[in-house]
């Protein structure tokens, strides 16, 4: 240790080293200040990286422990790999049928996404390339609902849904899961359709192009990165959310998370069970996620970053 | 607006529509006018689909809402279902509960949000220089907000914070042994730290969030300006203050914003990690257990209107920001 440290002890002496920063200033500038940074700051972004993933690492590796192992402390890291806990989770051996939630909630988020897409494009399309009077009006005003807390409406849709025999009921999820995603879908869109190129359009109908035509050859280019992107986030907001389904539904529609929510309150050894069940139910989310990392970005700022 | 009284002025709007009227301004005028509201009408057609749906799911039981909650309506008493006046209005300003729930929800908002921007941004400067792995650090950080809130909320909860075998207690604990000590210090996380074991937890999501968002922002910083800047010899610090900084605000302002409106409605973590003990109980969560636990639709249906009120009093200062940064881009064009 201390026969490294020497020489670089010298040149380390405070008034050493500020003198000789300053100094040194202005050369590393027009030199490579970058490159003589970088190692530490790169150091420093994976530890921070690291330390956020690290959660989610411990999930999946907790996932693929035996419940004993699972719940030493201190913990037991290299514990032997086992498939119990999906066993468990899937019912192998447990009796729990994880099946059912999980596909009514791949129901409901891709329906209800498809139906956003139908009624948020020609929405958007209005707004933007032939805009309606008023139209800033209009967008303002899909924003505004979604401020509105969607516990404030909860009890309504509940009796109306009770009277209509319609709780535990996926389509009952699937049209509020379109009018929750609808609002963004239609900024999203819009921002994307603004894009087109106005003098295209034009030009192309002087010369007689049909309007099936003009949305192929000229806003379809433009529009469908932004629809991927749209349909990916309405894709995620409808398989996490939670107040809905667990409202309006039980045995029959319940969704996913509604699922997870059984393992809320600790019931013995079944830690590794628990961090399988919600690495199972996020794997769609994480996969999607992961493929479209761009078109994360553009979706999460309502299409104002491209 | 003037397209219908006055043909020949341009259309307002990015898409100046060249009618046949518009190019024989002086022909016609009846005629005209007729086509222009056909054409407006044409116009208006696409979008109506999604306006009435939107209309009709969320302001028609709102007002359905509204009056619930003038009514006393307990489920559990049917017989005496009628109109009370403000009776639940009185009993939503005097509940002590509601109070409480107000001001966690205020809390966990400006906690949540203000943390997550300030790391948010940390982590997006970190993640604008050049490293290797850049890539790969990038999609680490993005993976918590990927997590299915729920399914990360019971990993907070469970693989986490338990105090006899969570990870933080056993890493205190296995530090600790490695130093020869007996036992490391265990915390009792939930119960000692209620309100900020679910801030932690939604931080964590939450920050990759703020930083996806920040981080596009610096990269179409103009990288020119701040190579004239550095040529004029500013500093890091001035780059930052004068330059990055103020181009940064609108990411900032739109990251706050879609932050705020989330997390004011956050349900799944309070739900799942404390189940609204402790002074946890956030208003999303007291309106829920109002109307599930209580079966009172007539004070649930009054939490909710003045929750409502509450929210469009932020939202139109919010709305303002964003309507901002939204005449940029209209001047822009």
């Amino acid at each position: 240790m201390s026969t490294i440290s020497e020489p670089t002890s010298t040149s380390t002496n405070p008034a050493v080293a500020a003198t000789s920063f300053k100094a040194a200033r202005p050369n590393k500038r027009r030199g490579g200040v970058e490159k003589k940074d970088h190692w530490a700051w790169g150091i420093l972004a994976w530890a921070v990286g690291l330390l956020f993933v690290a959660p989610v690492l411990w999930m999946v590796l907790t996932s693929f422990h035996s419940e004993v192992d699972a719940a030493t402390n201190p913990p037991s890291v290299f514990a032997p790999l086992t498939l119990d806990a999906y066993r468990n989770f899937f019912g192998v051996t447990s009796g729990s049928e994880p099946w059912p939630p999980l596909l009514n909630s791949l129901t409901a988020s891709v329906v209800s996404t498809i139906l956003v897409l139908v009624l948020a494009i020609p929405a958007a399309y209005a707004l933007s390339i032939k805009p309606v009077k008023k139209w800033t009006d209009v967008l303002f005003f899909f924003l505004s609902t979604k401020f509105l807390p969607i516990v404030a409406g909860l009890l309504p849709l509940f009796l109306i849904a009770n009277e209509l025999r319609l709780l535990d009921n996926i389509n009952t999820l699937i049209i509020l899961y379109t009018s929750m995603n609808l609002p963004i879908a239609v900024w999203m869109m819009r921002s994307f359709l603004a894009e087109v190129p106005v003098e295209m359009l034009e030009a192309a109908a002087l010369d007689g192009a049909g309007l099936i035509t003009l949305l192929r050859r000229v806003v379809a280019p433009v529009a469908l990165p932004g629809i991927a992107a749209t349909a990916l986030i309405c894709f995620i907001f409808s398989w996490n959310e939670l107040l809905l389904a667990r409202t309006l539904t039980s045995l029959v529609a319940g969704t996913a998370p509604s699922f997870l929510t059984g393992f809320a309150t600790s019931q013995g050894l079944f830690l590794a069970q628990v961090c399988a069940a919600a690495f199972v139910v996020s794997l769609p989310v994480l996969a999607a996620g992961f493929a479209a990392q761009d078109k994360l970005v553009q979706g999460l700022s309502l299409g104002a970053v491209k | 607006m003037s397209s219908t009284t006055a043909p020949s002025a341009p259309a307002p709007g990015p898409a100046p529509d060249l009618t046949p009227a518009q190019r024989t301004p002086y022909q016609q005028p009846q005629a005209e006018l007729a086509r222009s509201k056909r054409e407006a009408r044409r116009r208006r057609l696409p979008l109506l689909p999604a306006l009435i749906f939107v209309i009709a799911m969320t302001q028609l039981p709102f007002l359905a809402t509204i009056v619930i909650s003038f009514m006393d309506y307990r489920a559990l008493r049917p017989d005496q279902r009628g109109f009370t006046g403000f009776d639940n209005y009185v009993a939503v300003f005097t509940n002590p509960s509601i109070r409480s729930a107000v001001v966690t929800t205020i809390l966990l908002t400006v906690t949540v949000v203000g943390v997550s921007l300030v790391l948010g941004t940390l982590i997006a400067l970190l993640l604008d220089r050049k490293f290797f792995g850049r890539a790969a650090v990038r999609t680490m950080m993005i993976a918590p907000f990927l997590i299915v809130p729920v399914a990360a909320a019971l990993l907070w909860k469970h693989a986490l914070f338990n105090p006899s075998y969570g990870l933080f207690n056993g890493t205190l604990n296995a530090i600790w042994q490695f130093f020869g000590a007996e036992r490391g210090p265990q915390v009792a996380w939930l119960t000692r730290f209620p309100l900020l074991s679910i801030e932690l937890s939604l931080i964590w999501q939450w920050t990759p969030f703020m930083m996806l968002i920040l981080l596009a922002g610096l990269q179409s910083k103009p990288h020119d300006v701040v190579e004239a800047a550095r040529m004029d010899g500013a500093g890091a610090w001035q780059i930052f203050r004068y330059i990055t900084f103020p181009h940064l605000r609108r990411y900032l302002e739109l990251g706050g914003l879609l932050g705020a409106i989330y997390i004011v409605q956050n349900f799944d973590a309070v739900f799942t990690i404390t189940a609204g003990a402790l002074g946890t109980a956030n208003l999303p969560y007291t309106i829920y257990a109002t109307f599930f636990q209580r079966q009172d639709y007539g004070l649930a249906s009054a939490q909710g209107v003045v929750v409502v009120i509450g929210t469009i009093i932020i939202a139109t200062f919010a709305l303002r920001t964003v309507s901002s940064l939204f005449d940029d881009e209209e001047n822009a064009r």
